[in-house]
């Protein structure tokens, strides 16, 4: 499904898209839009003149001329209709998706004597207690309060690579709508019908709650004033040039108002809020509302947990310890033998440095050979050869335990070398071949890679980056070296959180962080974009106002980007649409005038051939710049990060003078094409 | 021409050269520092405080501000209407006029109250010596100083932390008690001795060299014209204003016109960037003001100078058509583009006589409203395209606009809104109606294009509480009387009832810490969207109007 997210435009969104452009033409919602509100209303007079020319007084533009009129506003609010509904359309598609796993599921409800009963999901009420066993769906959400389960959550995230939850500990929340693929556990249901998190997650994507955010409602302001301003100007200037003995013609009144107001931006500002929560989501991760992507842009500060976030968390190797009588090469050796087949980071690291250190390995002699994968129970993995060799690695307890199951002994210094590595912040994997313990991997923290770039970025776009760690000062200041963060708090604890995101927010500041634990839940509900990890708890996720599917912490980086992104992308489309007025002006006046006043031919900059072809020139402009708009309110302007003054000065020649200039070229194109086809 | 030039570049350089004495002076008054001058001011202050019963230390919040703004002016609108009303039987009305009618009285009380000074009346046979101190001099100063007080307010919104804008009555008598009167005061012996009469005698009769009886009308001159400059006033003594040769009866007092008009307007810009602690904001907001008030002289000057068409077939150069010769071109194009700026309205020529490029330059000024502007609104009309500007630039950094750490959201779009639509409607509505009615349009002199600027001229003067007439329209009328007059009250009130609501809501927001990645506003570049967004939202608004009047009355001639 995150690949089909991915998509941007299918056949069937944009046919829907295309029915739904008419059926918005319906009043009561076009009048949430003020700007196209009063396009439409320009739609339906020239309509009216269309059919009795003389309707409004007597006319002396022609039938054709009112009909031309009527039709370019009627695909100018089409345009815009479609821009939104396209937006729109491809959040129901994943709606959509999404609703086919919920519908339907039988849940086996536990009573009070022990036994089971089949109930259908949508009877569960918060508190009561099921049985899920592997190939059933969840029913609804709630906690583990007994067994462990691998559990294909690819429903929501689109991963199609199994989790492992268990009942106890930060990883006992299931989400409703995915399924069991080994063992049962029994859930405790947290939410009542309706409330689920695959219910709000329909809800959010499909847009049915959507509520304007607050730059999006005070930009509205400014477009619905800027369209009462004109709306004044048109109506004003009949009895002046009434005065002057000037008649106008309505249609042409009517085209002047529409090129004028803001119906570039008017028209879009809808697509683009929806597409941008829909980017969001096309990240993976779950906006709880547009307010929330919005402060995202606003960031100055971003508290990361160093493992997990900046840290790959305790897993890549950096060197074979081998234990007493072992050299350096065979403890090499056995870990590589034991990695071959292991596919998880760790596992490519071990195989990794083995090769770093120059030890080579016989594909052919590893034929055949069974994988034994890791388990929770076994907290172990490995390969059985061909040839009966049992080579594991592991946890030091669980290797000891594996090794003294077999009759065989325990070298004494592999406890103290475990204790070495773990004094010194990294996981200690121990390895075993044939029943003998060769050594220990160490698994050390090392920051993701192209980490240290993006806190460059930050840095440059004024964001300050402060890292969290339980590690003491010495670690954590090496670590937050190597990833090149601002600040770094060492030896933390979760109410240190809390602190320093209060900290921040009494200098005036907007903190965002990530988390995903119960303990992480407080700091995240105070901080002002708090991203917690879908893998997490329950709690941690009600408290965030997003939620990562991917459990991805550096996202949040992606997060903040995309919130810029949509607010350069407002700004940039209005300062387009109002630049643009100044061509407008230079073709619709001298045209409307030419007749009485001739001399304004000189205001005639671009040239254009006769009156009613420049004013209908300037409103098919205005009409089709709106649907060649779309990619960008949809995929949102370019945004690289930089500081201010740059972003500025880029936006504004690109979209300011660009905006100032384009129409000039523009009307007079159109205007030669029609003069050709007349 | 280049003399010209030097002439004005002079005048302009004297402005410069006053504009950061003078805001570092009104920061010491608006800031209530200690100064030396306490010993001076301090003690008629605090028995002003007494008698009308204010605190000094009392800060007001937003409302209470304002409460305190249209309360006070209501009351002196009141006590103005009485003593219009009653002049006949009250003292010192030594050429016993009558009193004045109601409507005319109306149109003068809010014209006079607004700042504005728009002159319905005749001054010399209108008004009695008290009309002219309480109706006329009276408001002149308390009406620049409510400008300058709720500008100082807005100010502190911008820059507070709580809603507290200070107290309005304190900063209303220090700015007359500290600025307009010892300034007004200073402006009015320099008049005297330049020749303007100051006298509280009735009327000269004299035998001109015809043997013909002639009445010169003379009476408290200087001292009304100084405060009607520094106050950014306007309305003459005389009829004709500035042009009147005991108004301004030389070079010198015509340079001392144009400084005392200049001079608050540019020195609180300056004044503005010293109390929100970040001079360079200021400048930049100056240099955008400065830009366009060069753009807008230097057009009305080289239209003047190129005359039209008509006479310079007839071998004339330059038009001096309602212009006095002690002025010439240069003087009168830079008044002309002062006094619109600053919004006095105060003219020293007949705006209806110039070219109509020249014509439609005050007219631009006045639509605009923010070319330094009036004393304390001009700033503010400043700011509120500052507001938008920021909001829509700060948009394409990629955050929610902030204006020196405030962040500007929908409360104060919307607020913002209603100004920015407020100036446009209360000049294009009016304008349109009058033109709807035959009545009004008998009023208009020159028919055709002129006649439309006739018209348009005197709304954009009320709404923009300049106050200076185009000419030509007889607006002593019912009808001018009343749409002008309303048009002035909304003019004034509307924009500071939205500007000082943003101040509150303002006041109380947390300030955020500036960083590489906030919207720079005191920077060239922003001065430079400044002046475009003024433009582009400002002017455009009033091209179609300005190009059925003075543009196409150009492009005919």
């Amino acid at each position: 499904m995150a690949r089909e997210r991915k998509r941007l435009l299918t056949g069937e969104i944009a046919k829907q898209a295309v029915w739904n452009s008419f059926t918005k033409l319906d009043p009561r919602a076009m009048i949430k839009n003020p700007v196209m509100f009063v396009v439409e209303v320009g739609t339906l007079i020239t309509l009216l003149l269309s059919i009795w020319p003389n309707a409004l007084g007597v006319s002396t533009a022609g039938r054709g001329y009112n009909v031309s009129v009527f039709l370019i506003l009627l695909f100018t609010v089409l345009f815009a209709n479609f821009a939104e509904a396209l937006a729109e359309g491809r959040g129901k598609a994943q709606a959509d998706t999404l609703r086919k796993t919920k519908s339907d599921t039988v849940a086996r409800l536990l009573q009070k004597d022990g036994s089971l009963r089949d109930v259908p999901s949508t009877q569960l009420r918060k508190g009561d207690i099921v049985r899920v066993e592997t190939g059933e769906i969840i029913p609804s959400d709630g906690e583990i309060i007994e067994g462990l389960a691998s559990i294909d959550e690819s429903a929501i995230t689109g991963e199609s690579a199994p989790v492992i939850k268990e009942a106890g500990g930060d990883f006992s929340s299931v989400t409703g709508g995915t399924r069991v693929v080994s063992d049962y556990i029994l859930v405790k249901v947290t939410t009542d019908p309706g409330e689920s998190f695959l219910d709000r997650m329909i809800a959010l994507v499909e847009g049915a709650s959507r509520q304007k955010t607050p730059n999006e409602i005070a930009l509205t302001t400014l477009l619905a004033v800027l369209t009462l301003i004109f709306l004044f100007v048109i109506l004003t200037l009949v009895p002046m040039a009434d005065y002057l003995g000037i008649s106008l013609d309505i249609s042409t009144l009517i085209a002047l108002l529409v090129c004028l107001i803001p119906t570039t931006i008017g028209g879009l500002l809808s697509a683009i809020g929806i597409a941008g929560m829909d980017r969001v989501t096309q990240f993976n991760v779950l906006a709880m509302s547009g307010k929330a992507v919005e402060a995202a842009g606003d960031i100055d500060t971003m508290i990361l947990d160093k493992t997990g976030t900046i840290t790959f968390g305790n897993r890549m190797a950096a060197q074979f310890l081998p234990v007493q009588g072992v050299d350096e090469r065979t403890i090499a050796m056995a870990a590589l033998q034991a990695s071959v087949r292991d596919e998880t980071p760790e596992g490519r690291s071990i195989v990794e440095l083995a090769k770093e250190q120059g030890v080579t390995w016989e594909p052919s002699k590893y034929e055949g050979a069974e994988v034994v994968e890791f388990t929770a129970q076994t907290r172990m993995s490995g390969l059985n050869l061909r040839n009966g060799i049992e080579i594991r690695k592991g946890a030091v307890d669980s290797i000891r335990t594996y090794v003294e199951s077999l009759g065989k002994h325990v070298p004494s210094d592999l406890e103290e070398l475990g204790n070495q590595i773990a004094k010194q912040g990294g996981t200690p994997l121990a390895v075993a071949m044939e029943g003998h313990v060769y050594g220990v991997i160490y698994l050390k923290d090392t920051v993701k890679p192209g980490l240290k770039e993006k806190f460059a970025e930050l840095r440059a776009m004024g964001i300050k980056t402060v890292m969290c760690t339980g590690d003491n000062p010495l670690t954590a200041a090496t670590i937050a070296q190597e990833a090149g963060v601002d600040e770094f708090i060492a030896e933390a604890k979760p109410e240190d959180k809390i602190e320093a995101i209060k900290r921040e927010q009494a200098q005036g500041k907007l903190v965002a962080m990530t988390g995903d634990g119960t303990n992480d839940a407080p700091a995240l509900a105070q901080a002002d974009v708090g991203l917690a990890m879908n893998s997490g708890t329950m709690a941690a996720k009600e408290a965030a106002n997003m939620i990562d599917l991917d459990s991805d912490p550096t996202k949040l980086l992606s997060v903040i980007a995309i919130g810029k992104q949509l607010l350069i992308t407002r700004g940039a489309l209005t300062t387009f649409s109002i630049a643009n007025d100044v061509a407008k002006y230079f073709a619709i006046l001298p045209a409307m005038f030419i007749a009485a006043i001739p001399q304004l031919q000189v205001l005639n900059i671009m040239h254009l051939a006769s009156p009613q072809s420049a004013i209908l020139s300037a409103l098919i402009f205005n009409a089709v710049i709106i649907p060649l708009l779309i990619p960008i309110a949809m995929k949102g302007v370019k945004y690289r990060a930089m500081t201010a003054d740059k972003l500025l000065t880029r936006n504004l020649l690109l979209y300011g003078v660009g905006g100032m200039l384009v129409p000039f070229a523009g009307i007079k194109l159109i205007d030669m094409v029609i003069s050709l086809l007349r | 021409m280049s003399r010209g030039w030097i002439q004005i570049a002079f005048t302009l350089l004297i402005v410069i050269l006053f504009v950061k004495p003078m805001g570092r002076y009104l920061v010491k008054v608006f800031d209530s520092e200690k100064t030396g001058l306490d010993r001076v001011f301090g003690p008629v202050e605090r028995l002003i405080y007494r008698v009308i019963g204010v605190r000094e230390d009392q800060g007001m919040g937003w409302k209470g501000y304002l409460r305190a703004v249209l309360l006070s002016n209501f009351v002196m609108m009141l006590l103005m209407y009485a003593v219009l009303r009653l002049q006949k039987v009250l003292p010192l009305n030594p050429d016993g006029l009558d009193n004045m009618p109601p409507v005319l009285a109306f149109n003068t009380v809010t014209s006079f109250i607004t700042n504005t000074n728009w002159q319905a009346y005749s001054g010399e046979n209108g008004l009695s010596y008290l009309s002219q101190m309480l109706a006329i001099t009276f408001p002149m100063f308390t009406s620049a100083a409510t400008g300058f007080a709720v500008a100082v307010a807005f100010i502190r919104g911008l820059v507070g932390r709580r809603d507290d804008l200070g107290n309005f009555y304190v900063d209303l008598v220090r700015s007359i008690t500290r600025v307009f009167l010892p300034l007004s005061f200073v402006a009015a012996l320099f008049l005297v001795f330049q020749g303007v009469p100051q006298t509280l005698h009735g009327a000269v009769n004299a035998t001109t060299i015809e043997g013909v009886t002639q009445t010169i009308t003379r009476g408290p001159v200087a001292s009304l014209e100084s405060i009607k400059h520094l106050g950014t006033n306007g309305g003459g003594y005389f009829g004709t204003n500035a042009a009147h040769p005991f108004e301004n009866p030389t070079a010198l007092t015509n340079l001392v016109h144009i400084l005392s008009m200049m001079l608050l307007p540019t020195a609180l810009v300056y004044a503005f960037g010293l109390l929100i602690r970040n001079k360079k904001q200021g400048w930049a907001i100056f240099a955008a003001m400065g830009f366009l008030f060069v753009v807008f002289l230097t057009t009305v000057y080289v239209a003047e100078t190129n005359g039209t068409p008509a006479l310079s077939a007839l071998g004339v150069h330059g038009n001096m058509e309602g212009k006095e010769v002690r002025f010439g071109l240069s003087e009168s194009a830079l008044f002309t583009a002062v006094t619109t700026a600053a919004t006095t309205g105060s003219v020293n020529n007949m705006h209806d006589s110039l070219t109509p490029i020249g014509g439609m330059v005050p007219m631009m000024e006045m639509m605009l409203n923010n070319v330094f502007g009036g004393k304390g609104v001009g700033l503010l009309n400043g700011l509120l395209y500052v507001v938008l500007s920021v909001f829509i630039c700060g948009l394409m950094v990629g955050r929610t606009p902030e204006f020196l750490g405030k962040k500007i959201e929908g409360k104060e779009i919307k607020l913002a809104s209603i100004a920015v639509l407020t100036h446009p409607v209360i000049i294009l509505v009016p304008t349109a109606l009058a033109l709807l009615r035959p009545e009004s349009l008998s009023s208009i002199l020159n028919g055709g294009f002129h006649g439309l600027s006739e018209v348009l001229y005197a709304y954009t003067s009320g709404a923009a509480n300049n106050g200076s007439a185009f000419g030509g329209l007889t607006a002593n009328t019912n009808w001018y009387n009343l749409s002008i007059g309303l048009v002035m009250l909304a003019g004034r009130y509307i924009s500071i009832i939205a500007m000082l609501a943003i101040a509150g809501s303002l006041s109380t927001k947390r300030v955020v810490p500036t960083t590489v990645g906030t919207l720079r506003t005191d920077t060239p570049l922003f001065s430079l969207i400044l002046v475009v967004i003024i433009l582009i939202v400002g002017a455009l608004t009033f091209f179609p109007a300005l190009a059925l009047g003075p543009i196409a009355e150009h492009l005919g001639m």
